[in-house]
């Protein structure tokens, strides 16, 4: 599993190269222990937050933050330490902002952190994984599903997508990343997990 | 920049770095200074990253072609039907019963990347695979058979009184009406049964156990011994997948990836990197277009990819 990841991303990232965590060992934990929680996450953050326009960054920075502290050493119970760095998120921005958010601090008092045990969701998701995927490509917008299907399963060129479709190649592209996001936000973010509770 | 805005240039940068076919050491350098800006850059990029990894599974969905239908009559005919197939790989092979019949047998042969065929005129079918040769016994119904080079699938009409026999590297295999799936590699032979029964002996070779083989067993065969072990039938259909003109990969590495798709292309992928090598690969490929393999061994482990004349050379 670790070894799927280039080991030698280093090299071209000379930025990250002094880290003390490989950045290959880095992207794979953060790819199999920090992203499967985003659902979670999400959840809680709106739970804690009022501005429900805020939470898209909250998420980055909690990420950004974990990123910045396991690069140094990577956290022996992610669940936890994740939860942690976004609740002092939280404190940080309250402070900042001088906001008194009476239910979410005490909310934030109460918040369960549970153990670092893999939820029956992650087994449910490794065991259907094309199924999931194909039912995260089902939701995607008409149009964007049809250029996301072209290229990745049709594995038609851009060229090819935009001739058959009538639109531009920069259509296209914007189809692909649209895609690419929305299927991100399905497979790891809010959407997943009211899903799974089904 | 807001999260909205990171999230847009990263699903751009991974689009581009995955996706595009183009991507050139100027693209990595700008790739690495908008990473390095911040974390929040590098965070959002491995999320969309990683998805655009998981959905690359969605490659399985590629439609085959479809099946060739089969008669109403067909259907009912393979009932009774023994099906196989069998793989004779490898030119040190020795073909021990290859010489009787030589003079009079009819040759199939399909090139590199083919496949063909063969009715027989009881209602048996035997499909070549690439890069392989089968010599059928001469007569007016024949029921033996000589695959001297490749891969073949067997489906054969059962006759106790005449039960069809293949001969294989020295082995010979006898439908005791049954369908089932060989293979062989290189002086090694596979025999997996998928229903009915079969028996793989060593007629040159008194001294080896005739091994009969029921539904799920695997029989393989090296110089010198006959092993029987159990399979999935999942696992078997991908072992198939090659009449449709896929090839299923679960979990294979980058070395037996290539070296299955070398066996339909002229062009061969060349892996020197023993660390690449042992990569592994999940994933349906058409088994002629080799750049749908390589472009996801570039795209999914960052690989790179060098088209000479006479081979596809995979590096660091």
């Amino acid at each position: 599993m670790t070894d799927n990841v280039d080991g030698n991303r280093e090299s071209f990232r000379p930025h990250l190269a002094s880290t003390a965590v490989s950045v290959a060992a880095l992207r794979d934990w953060f790819v199999r222990e920090v992203l499967p929680l985003e659902a979670a996450l999400t959840q809680f953050l709106r739970h804690n937050w009022r501005n429900k326009s805020d939470i898209p960054d909250l998420v980055q920075e909690v990420y950004a933050r974990v990123y910045e502290a396991a690069r140094k050493d990577l956290p022996q119970q992610p669940r936890a330490f994740v939860f942690t760095t976004a609740q002092n998120l939280l404190i940080d921005r309250m402070r900042r902002e001088k906001i008194v958010q009476i239910e979410a601090v005490s909310e934030l008092d109460t918040l369960a952190i549970a153990a670092d045990e893999p939820s029956p969701d992650r087994t449910a998701i490794a065991k259907d994984e094309l199924r999931r995927l194909q039912a995260a490509l089902d939701r995607l917008a008409p149009r964007t599903r049809e250029v996301v299907t072209l290229r990745r399963i049709e594995g038609l060129s851009r060229a090819e997508i935009a001739q058959r479709l009538c639109i531009t190649e920069v259509t296209v592209k914007w189809h692909l990343n649209e895609g690419l996001r929305a299927l991100a936000d399905d497979l790891y973010g809010e959407a997943a997990s009211s899903r799974s509770k089904k | 920049m807001s999260a909205e805005e990171i999230q847009s240039r990263a699903a751009d940068w991974v689009n581009r770095h995955r996706d595009s076919g183009e991507w050139t050491p100027d693209d990595q350098a700008a790739l690495d200074a908008w990473l390095a800006q911040s974390p929040e850059h590098v965070v959002a990029y491995w999320r969309l990253d990683a998805a655009w990894e998981r959905t690359q599974r969605l490659v399985a969905l590629r439609p085959t072609k479809p099946q060739q239908p089969r008669s109403p009559v067909w259907r009912n005919l393979v009932r009774f039907a023994a099906a196989f197939v069998v793989v004779a790989a490898g030119t040190g092979a020795a073909f021990y019963f290859s010489k009787p019949a030589a003079p009079e047998a009819r040759q199939f042969a399909t090139e590199v990347g083919a496949r063909k065929t063969i009715k027989l005129p009881d209602g048996s079918e035997i499909e070549l695979n690439t890069n392989s040769r089968l010599r059928i016994a001469p007569g007016p119904n024949p029921r033996m058979a000589w695959l001297d080079k490749g891969e073949a699938y067997f489906r054969i009409q059962h006759d106790s009184a005449r039960p069809f026999v293949l001969m294989v590297q020295g082995r010979r295999l006898v439908d005791l009406g049954t369908e089932f799936l060989v293979k062989t590699e290189p002086k090694r032979l596979e025999v997996a049964l998928v229903a009915g029964r079969a028996q793989l002996d060593s007629p040159n070779d008194p001294t080896q156990e005739p091994a009969v083989l029921t539904p799920g067993d695997v029989a393989i065969a090296t110089a010198n011994a006959i092993s029987v072990t159990a399979k999935s039938t999942k696992a078997l259909s991908d072992e198939l997948s090659w009449r449709q003109g896929v090839l299923v990969f679960k979990y294979t590495t980058l070395a037996d990836a290539a070296a299955e798709f070398n066996r339909y292309n002229y062009k061969k992928i060349v892996i020197a990197d023993p660390k690449i090598a042992q990569l592994t690969i999940v994933g349906t490929f058409p088994s002629n277009d080799v750049s749908a393999f390589t472009d996801a061994a570039q795209a999914i482990f960052g690989l790179k990819i060098r088209n000479t004349d006479g081979e596809i050379d995979i590096t660091r």
